[in-house]
């Protein structure tokens, strides 16, 4: 297929998204869906067949860039909307166009009942097309203008059901939170154009080795800034706290924006901008440490929560986490291996969550639940498969990213880095299947109305459960370790990350490591590769370990363990009380000192003095009150006659 | 263009700006009681208005320097005030802006106004035809006279079918303003003098009145007073409080205006008067707007968080926007003023649709009070999907009109002063937070209210008043060029006129755009420069030639160039 067709993938979903919104209330339903579903359906033929064309081409040429129009030309600046299409954005492209087809999909079933139909499918594939211009983007803008714009897509489905108040919380938190991100980005991009003259990705890319010095403070700033802006849009410390609540949108939602898709747009712009944060040593190590952390941390406060979803959520932060970890110790291509993998056992997850709460009708809360594997057993089947996929079990996608992951965190980044790896792998392993657990397994702890509701979803839903199982189960496959020729997705991805070598220096050991063959890989000792996976292997089945016996075999046991240890289980299921401080600390303070400002400064003193001098002049000269008739024609003719007094005095001098 | 543009033999300026004062005149003529006929004949009016006016903007030269559709006719030769237009990119965009507000404001009316509607309708026509003289005056006294124009009926409309405290308001308004505007005629006389004891000739013409040579303390002086008038009427803070009180109790219209256009005449005002008349008072002043504007963008936006009536947020609001206008236009680089002039036209759309959505919610419910709304969009869907466009369109999303300017406000900004930019760079942060706030309180959420359970939709009209501003929050936000392409050379004008006469070391000649500008023309400038240091050119060696534009001249163009020249830098 002709490259040339590379704008309708962007576009079929923008007329799908305009269709659909002005037909709101009006299509059929029918209708709705087939332009919904149909135009993402067609973006992912095209999709493919772009990227079949691309794998027809010799390695180092696989470079396609399409300008459509010139977009803002102000004096030196010059940005064109235009796409370019290389291995990294082919990836994201795919992932984001099937993906997104098998949830549009999905979402026929889950949405059926909804009244406002062609309103969600309208943002659905909204949101569709600023994903694809993010990431297919060939300039900082114009992916800025992705970058938003998913964050518009995401408030507005967050916030679909907005008549329930804390779904339109949970939209606009979103949003703000995401535009506090975005003002690093932004600053970022002005450092990048004051550096470079320029926001084109190629430009930028190519000079940065000449133009920054290894290490340098404007590299680390313009690394640091972007950093800022993929916090808030993948969900990291400190700006991860508008995830959770984004659980208020509709499950195929969160399986797509919230999980498989946007969030991972923070990992793939360092990707992108790999060049940049390889200069940048201590911006790398920030993101590393960051990645870590929240890894860690978000993982612990999924070990107690009870909406399957919040679960869900948090085990996103967590996982986006491990892809900046990989960033982070410049395993590049892990890093986008891992969040293919993701996407599709936590999409797979969250659309099996989708798939219980509707066969459920609306129950969310896992103690109310168990006991489902006999009444649902597609959905159980393949969220099982997802459950040991993303607990990194052998053969499963998740096992072979994550393994990729934690092996290069202990070969670039050190021990301690890879420890809080494979804590998170324990934490990851145990919340999980405890999920899994509650859901399937145990007594039934049904409400009487979920109970008489039960049923198996329909094919609409199973189907894309089944097709997304597939994946998970094989995905993992096309970047085997220890392999010779094993590494398919390295190799694809080689041309992208082969520009690190030109960064030279310190960075090169990471240049090598994330082109993931060659010297540098082979140096290392594949039996202590071995070894770390293991023991890895070993941890993770521990964690699943001590969920059976936890959630199957004792299941009064986690009621004795929180009353035992009261302060910790309360931390953890306040999620460490982060939300109540930074609203105590941070959003009640802005709103005390706005209403003094207003109340007190504006009022009182700038009025105050303009009142004052009115009053002051009032008193002291009584008889000016003469002149104040309040008549304005009067102060018109006043006004008037004073011109032609002044003027006539200048003509007659 | 050999031929200057005419409509029905009138130059075409002249015809814009005064043909509402002729539907103002025939609008006396019909009886009181039919106000329909009134209202639809006003419309009229304004929609021809509009319409005459986009020739200037289709058959405008971008790439040429100095005024165009110049028309200059002796009024008072004695005294050297002459009645002279022109438009350079800047007035353009301006004056199509207004002209289309002034036209959505008429519709907005309909149901709005129901008392004298007469009078209000001629007073609106009035505003307009003030409005535009003074983005198209050339002459101070005539500029003047059309800023003074413009208090009057403003006056009228918010102290007669103004709100509650509506005397309170207009008062204030007027008072503010007239205080300014005093200083500044002061201002203009002084100026004059100075330009005779510099030439020996008596002149308003501001072409001429570029090249007056000033000690810098006068520059000093001179520049705070057309300063404070303009930044009264901008408003930066601390000079902002008459705002909120015009806006809420003015009517819709009222504000449509009074955010859309009249807070532009400040902004304008800088732009054509204070800077480039004595550069050296603004380069002195400039860290002073700087400190202001950006106190200005971050004191609004928190302010305008906390307000419970919707119009004083959205007043507040404007007071955020229009510090982002004056940074940019204090950055004095090519993305600063021009997307300060861009943010100019794209707060009068936002804002104005903002003030346009708010009387849509207030004439159903008679109150803006936001806590007695929640749940709207249950009822009144199209409207909240249109009024959500809108408070996107102000909060600088991407795609969308607001974006561009802020960007290259803060881009400009950024490259004078980084750790400004970066700061007011939150005010993108917080112009989320209190528009979308207020959305999710008025527009989302259960229906609280009973009142609001059964709110009718947008009518046809109502439509029709929205329309067009989105297709041009669309347009601006996807395709800006259309609209910077008139920017590129006024910005380069400023940034010479700013640094050309001052004691400063100048910048160095500003980058054209790309390869549009020939070598050549770059040459004919610095040409022009070196004879003329203010690279003013041929309307300042006009005069300083003596060669009075005393007979009657429809210019096109520069005054002095032969009409059908094609550039000025042929070499």
């Amino acid at each position: 297929m002709s490259l040339q067709l590379l704008w309708l993938v962007p576009i079929l979903p923008l007329l799908g998204a305009l269709l659909n919104g002005l037909g709101a209330g009006r299509l059929p339903r029918k209708v709705v869906s087939a332009i919904g579903v149909g135009s993402v359906g067609a973006a992912l033929v095209i999709a493919l067949g772009c990227f079949a064309t691309l794998l027809g081409m010799p390695g180092e040429e696989r470079f396609f860039a399409q300008t459509l129009f010139s977009w803002i030309d102000s004096g030196d600046l010059s940005v064109a909307v235009r796409l370019g299409l290389d291995p990294l954005s082919a990836v994201m492209m795919l992932v984001v166009t099937g993906v997104g087809f098998l949830i549009h999909v999905y979402s026929t079933g889950y949405m059926n009942h909804e009244k406002d139909y062609g309103r969600y499918f309208s943002y659905l594939n909204l949101f569709t097309f600023c994903m694809l211009m993010l990431v297919l983007a060939d300039n900082f803008l114009v992916m800025f203008f992705g970058w938003e714009g998913v964050g518009l897509c995401s408030y507005l489905l967050i916030g679909f059901w907005y008549t329930k108040p804390s779904a339109a919380e949970a939209g606009k938190k979103a949003f703000i939170v995401n535009r506090i991100g975005d003002w690093g980005f932004l600053i970022g991009i002005f450092l990048l154009f004051v550096t470079f003259g320029s926001l084109d990705f190629g430009r930028v890319f190519t000079e940065a080795p000449s133009i920054l010095p290894l290490g340098g403070g404007m590299a680390t700033a313009i690394a640091l800034f972007l950093f800022v802006g993929a916090t808030g849009k993948s969900a990291q410390i400190p700006l991860y706290t508008w995830l959770p609540d984004a659980m208020e949108g509709p499950t195929p939602v969160s399986a797509l924006i919230h999980a498989a898709t946007m969030v991972t747009a923070g990992v793939y712009m360092i990707a992108r901008c790999h060049v940049l944060y390889a200069l940048a040593p201590t911006a790398l190590l920030v993101v590393a440490v960051v990645g870590a952390a929240t890894a860690v941390y978000a993982a612990t406060i999924g070990l107690v929560q009870k909406d399957i979803k919040r679960v869900l959520a948090y085990s996103t932060v967590s996982q986006l986490g491990y892809m900046f970890l990989a960033m982070g110790v410049s395993a590049f291509a892990a890093g986008i291996f891992h969040l293919m993998t993701h996407a599709f056992f936590k999409a797979l997850l969250f659309l099996g969550a989708g798939s219980v709460i509707h066969a459920l009708s609306g129950e969310q809360d896992m103690d109310r639940m168990g006991g489902l594997k006999k009444h649902l057993p597609r959905t159980h089947a393949t969220m099982l498969i997802a459950t040991l996929a993303i607990a990194g079990i052998f053969p499963f996608a998740g096992f072979f990213s994550k393994d990729e992951i934690l092996w290069k965190a202990f070969s670039n980044g050190g021990p301690i880095l890879w420890a809080a790896g494979v804590i998170g792998a324990f934490l990851t392993a145990f919340y999980m299947f405890r999920l899994y657990f509650m859901t399937f397994h145990g007594s039934e702890r049904l409400t009487p109305e979920a109970k008489g509701h039960l049923h198996e979803s329909p094919n609409s839903m199973t189907i894309p459960l089944m097709l997304l199982a597939v994946l998970s189960l094989i995905g993992g496959l096309i970047q085997v370790p220890l392999l010779q020729g094993g590494q398919r997705l390295d190799a694809f991805l080689e041309p992208v990350f082969a520009d690190l070598a030109r960064v030279g220096g310190a960075a090169a050991h990471g240049a090598a490591a994330a082109a993931g063959h060659g010297a540098a890989h082979a140096a290392h000792d594949p039996g202590q590769e071995i070894a770390l996976m293991l023991v890895s292997l070993a941890i993770a089945l521990a964690g699943i370990y001590v969920a059976h016996r936890f959630y199957v075999k004792d299941p009064q046991a986690p009621h004795r363990l929180a009353a035992r240890a009261r302060g910790w289980y309360d931390l953890l299921w306040n999620k460490y009380w982060v939300d109540e401080i930074y609203d105590a600390r941070i959003v009640q303070p802005i709103v005390r000192l706005s209403n003094r400002l207003w109340k007190d400064v504006d009022a009182a003193v700038v009025d105050g003095a303009v009142n004052g001098i009115g009053r002051k002049i009032e008193q002291g000269a009584g008889w000016l009150r003469l002149a104040q008739t309040g008549y304005v024609q009067l102060y018109a003719l006043i006004l008037t006659v004073g011109l032609v007094v002044v003027f006539g005095y200048l003509a007659l001098r | 263009m050999t031929q200057p543009l005419t409509i029905l033999g009138i130059p075409i300026l002249s015809f814009v700006i005064f043909f509402p004062s002729v539907g103002a005149l025939i609008l006396l003529l019909l009886p009181s009681s039919r106000t329909h006929a009134i209202r639809v004949t006003t419309l009229v009016v304004a929609l021809i208005t509009f319409a005459a006016s986009i020739p200037l903007f289709t058959a405008f030269q971008v790439a040429q320097r100095g005024m165009q559709f110049v028309e200059r006719v002796p009024w008072v030769p004695s005294l050297g005030i002459q009645y002279s237009l022109g438009v350079d990119g800047v007035s353009v965009l301006l004056i199509l802006m207004t002209t289309l507000l002034s036209a959505i404001a008429v519709l907005s009316t309909f149901s709005a106004v129901t008392e004298r509607v007469k009078t209000f309708m001629a007073l609106l026509l009035v505003l307009e035809t003030g409005m535009l003289g003074v983005f198209a005056a050339l002459d101070l006294v005539l500029f003047y006279i059309f800023w003074e124009v413009v208090l009057i009926p403003m006056y009228l409309l918010i102290g007669v079918w103004g709100g509650q405290r509506r005397i309170y308001a207009a008062v204030k308004f007027i008072l503010y303003t007239v205080v300014g505007s005093l200083l500044m005629l002061v201002g203009i006389l002084y100026l004059y003098f100075a330009h005779q004891a510099a030439f020996g000739e008596f002149t308003f013409d501001l072409l001429r009145l570029y090249d007056t040579p000033l000690t810098h303390g006068a520059q000093l002086w001179l520049f705070g007073a057309f300063a404070l008038a303009f930044a009264i009427k901008v408003p930066m803070w601390p000079f902002h409080t008459w705002l909120p009180d015009a806006h809420v109790e003015a009517p819709t219209a009222g504000s449509v205006i009074l955010a859309g256009v009249l807070l532009k005449m400040g902004t304008y005002g800088f732009l054509r008067f204070a800077m480039p008349l004595f550069p050296d008072g603004a380069i002195a002043f400039a860290p002073w707007i700087i400190a202001l504007s950006v106190i200005g963008i971050i004191y609004g936006a928190l302010v305008a968080m906390v307000q419970t009536d919707v119009k004083k947020l959205v007043a507040y609001s404007s007071v955020s926007h229009l510090g982002f206008v004056m940074l940019g236009l204090f950055a004095l680089n090519p993305q600063g003023i021009q997307g300060s002039v861009l943010q100019m036209v794209n707060h009068g759309l936002s804002t104005g649709a903002l003030f346009l959505a708010v009387g849509i919610l207030y004439e159903r419910r008679h109150t803006r009070e936001i806590s007695e709304f929640g749940g709207v969009t249950k009822a009144m869907p199209v409207f909240s999907a249109l009024f959500l466009i809108i408070c996107l369109s102000s909060l600088g999303l991407p795609g969308l009109n607001g974006f561009i300017g802020e960007f290259l406000i803060l881009l400009g900004a950024f490259r004078a002063h980084p750790w400004v930019a970066g700061l007011s760079a939150t005010g993108v942060i917080l112009g989320a937070v209190y528009l979308l706030w207020m959305f999710q309180r008025v527009m989302f959420g259960p229906v609280t209210k009973e009142e609001n359970r059964a709110l009718p939709d947008l009518t046809r009209r109502e439509l029709w008043v929205l329309a067009p501003i989105i297709v041009f929050i669309v347009w601006i936000g996807v395709y800006p060029n259309t609209f910077l392409r008139f920017l590129d050379v006024p910005a380069s004008v400023l940034m010479e006129q700013v640094s050309s006469r001052t004691t400063v070391t100048p910048v160095p000649a500003p980058e054209y755009r790309g390869g549009e500008e020939s070598g050549a023309d770059r040459e004919g400038i610095a040409l022009l420069d070196a004879e003329r240091p203010d690279g003013l050119g041929e309307e300042g060696g006009a005069a300083a030639n003596g060669a009075h534009a005393d007979s009657v001249q429809h210019h096109h163009a520069d005054g002095g160039s032969p009409p059908d020249a094609p550039g000025r830098g042929e070499p």
